[in-house]
């Protein structure tokens, strides 16, 4: 391909999407390339969208894109031995009205939908193509990508990374190291199908109004992580995720963990009778603010996934993804208006823009996040199991006076944790999320 | 842990409701150096794959890439760096319906 473009965007999911949408609605010329058949056959996500993100793109996009359900009612389990669980939830009929905060969304068809729109905003779109490396001057600046195809190196002004979590395209040209083994979550999901009317019913829900569904405790067997079940129109998405570090140390398999979650007496009901029609697994990348690559530099700019921006506490990535994907797309618009260069020191504009946005000021507020899950991941173990306990003490009515039962609540926090354990974790938990 | 257990899973049923395109001999993820492996004791590879490509024959470890997810759990979690990971020639492999 003889032609130069003025930007080619790697990667097709919400990141990539995101910036060449913006850009081409800018009337840059991009150039998109998406290894998969179709923009989202490589894609994986529980999956919710926060429509603020995607509001800031394509303002109007809920008369067209594919959305699942609007989200009403969010539910937080923390499970015990496979027999108790202790919940809270929040529902609000506000949330049911328009416009709505966020959806359950089906990514394959999410993301093909954006694709089109992006193509109808002027990108040209390039699938079933893999980018293999980016190509340099002699002075270090990218200047293009090259591809597997014959003939295949391209050139542009700039190149966007959005070629989420795995990273190769940025690793091979040193742009950044691997992911760390102990920022990496392996999350597994299956997507079960049943009638919406039973979804309905089964939920509490009608029209297509969606519960949310996050837990943790004994279902990850002491390992850091959690797990979900959203309701799509007429399908469930399950899934578990745990720190992959822990998932080898404790030598417990993907689809044991999965597998676990869905005979645990909680969820059992809710999805009996439905057909598995997938199973995918993908990786999260959970380091947080302190392992955020270097983002930009002469030629390029890392977006999304690839650079490891997810808010692992909120379990937000997705927004990130396609706001950190417009604001690298509005830098390049304003230094091409300016006649500016695409150098190292005209995207400096980027990572300011990001850490103007609740993106890096979300990312920096939980950066000793990590660190602290790491070296405690008994608190998403015994907690949970000492609070189902209690509740269970408690609620448990058989003649033996609540003072008691009130000794017995503390006796078995004792024996789990003692004090000083317990205010040190304490001390650390506020430190960490404060 | 001991005090839940876990199920037995056969891996290969759910995979069996994937789609794939699978590129014929050209195995987009390879061993590096096998004798890398049989130094290895803990072998986190053959845990941790969601789709249990990584397995033990007769004694030495084994990938079969025809049911990858392409999640890249393998070439993270080999602590010598020993899996040369690549992802597939475009529009083969993994391709998920719904994601």
């Amino acid at each position: 391909m003889s032609e130069k473009f003025d930007v080619i965007v790697v990667g097709a999911g919400p990141a990539g999407n995101a910036a060449s949408y913006t850009l081409a609605k800018a009337g840059m010329s991009v150039l998109q390339i998406e290894r998969g058949e179709t923009p989202g056959t490589k894609n994986v996500q529980g999956a919710i969208l926060y429509a603020h993100a995607l509001e800031d793109v394509i303002p109007d996009f809920r008369a067209r894109a594919p959305l699942e359900r609007q989200v009403i009612e969010q539910r937080m389990w923390l499970m015990d031995e496979g027999q108790a669980c202790t919940g809270v939830s929040y529902r609000d009929d506000g949330f049911a009205q328009t416009p709505g905060n966020r959806y359950t969304i089906i990514r394959s068809r999410f993301d093909r939908w954006f694709s089109e729109e992006v193509e109808k905003a002027g990108a040209m779109v390039i699938k079933e193509t893999t980018v293999t490396g980016l190509l340099k001057d002699t002075a270090g600046k990218v200047v293009g990508v090259k591809t597997e195809r014959a003939g295949g190196e391209i050139h542009a002004d700039a190149v966007i990374l959005a070629d989420g979590v795995n990273s190769l395209v940025g690793q091979r040209a040193g742009l950044r190291k691997d992911i760390k083994l102990e920022h990496a979550a392996l999350a597994v999901k299956e997507t079960l199908f049943l009638s919406k009317e039973i979804i309905d019913e089964r939920f509490g829900v009608t029209a297509d109004q969606g519960v949310v569904v996050e837990i943790a405790g004994r279902i990850t067997h002491g390992m850091v992580g959690t797990g979900f079940l959203y309701t799509n129109k007429d399908s469930i998405a399950i899934g578990i995720g745990c720190m992959l570090g822990d998932l080898a140390q404790h030598e417990i398999t993907p689809y044991q963990l999965l597998e676990g979650m869905k005979r645990h007496p909680m969820v059992k009901p809710l999805i009996a009778g439905a057909e598995m029609k997938e199973y995918a697994a993908h990786l999260i990348p959970e380091g947080g603010y302190k392992a955020v690559p270097k983002l930009y530099g002469d030629g390029w700019m890392m977006v999304g996934d690839s650079a490891g921006l997810v808010n692992g506490v909120h379990r937000e990535g997705s927004n990130l993804a396609m706001t950190s994907g417009r604001l690298a797309a509005q830098t390049l618009i304003e230094l091409k208006d300016r006649g500016a260069k695409f150098d190292a020191r005209g995207l400096a504009g980027y990572k300011a823009r990001l850490d103007d946005s609740y993106v890096m000021k979300d990312m920096k507020k939980y950066a000793d996040v990590p660190d602290f899950m790491h070296g405690n991941a008994h608190v998403l173990d015994a907690y949970p199991s000492l609070l189902n306990k209690a509740a269970r003490e408690m609620l448990l009515v058989d003649g033996v006076d609540k003072r008691t039962k009130q000794k017995r609540i503390l006796a078995q926090v004792r024996e789990k944790r003692s004090l000083l354990g317990l205010m040190g974790d304490a001390y650390r938990f506020w430190r960490a999320f404060r | 842990m001991t005090d839940i257990r876990l199920p037995t899973v056969n891996v290969e049923e759910k995979l069996f409701q994937n789609r794939y395109r699978v590129d014929a001999d050209r195995a987009h993820i390879r061993i590096r150096e096998p004798a890398t492996c049989g130094q290895c004791a803990a072998k986190p590879c053959i845990v941790c794959c969601p789709a249990g490509c990584w397995q033990l024959e007769e004694g030495k470890v084994d990938v079969v890439v025809d049911g990858c997810l392409e999640c890249g759990t393998c070439r993270v979690v080999c602590g010598p760096g020993n899996v040369d990971w690549d992802y597939p020639r475009g529009g083969y492999g993994i391709l998920f319906k719904f994601g």
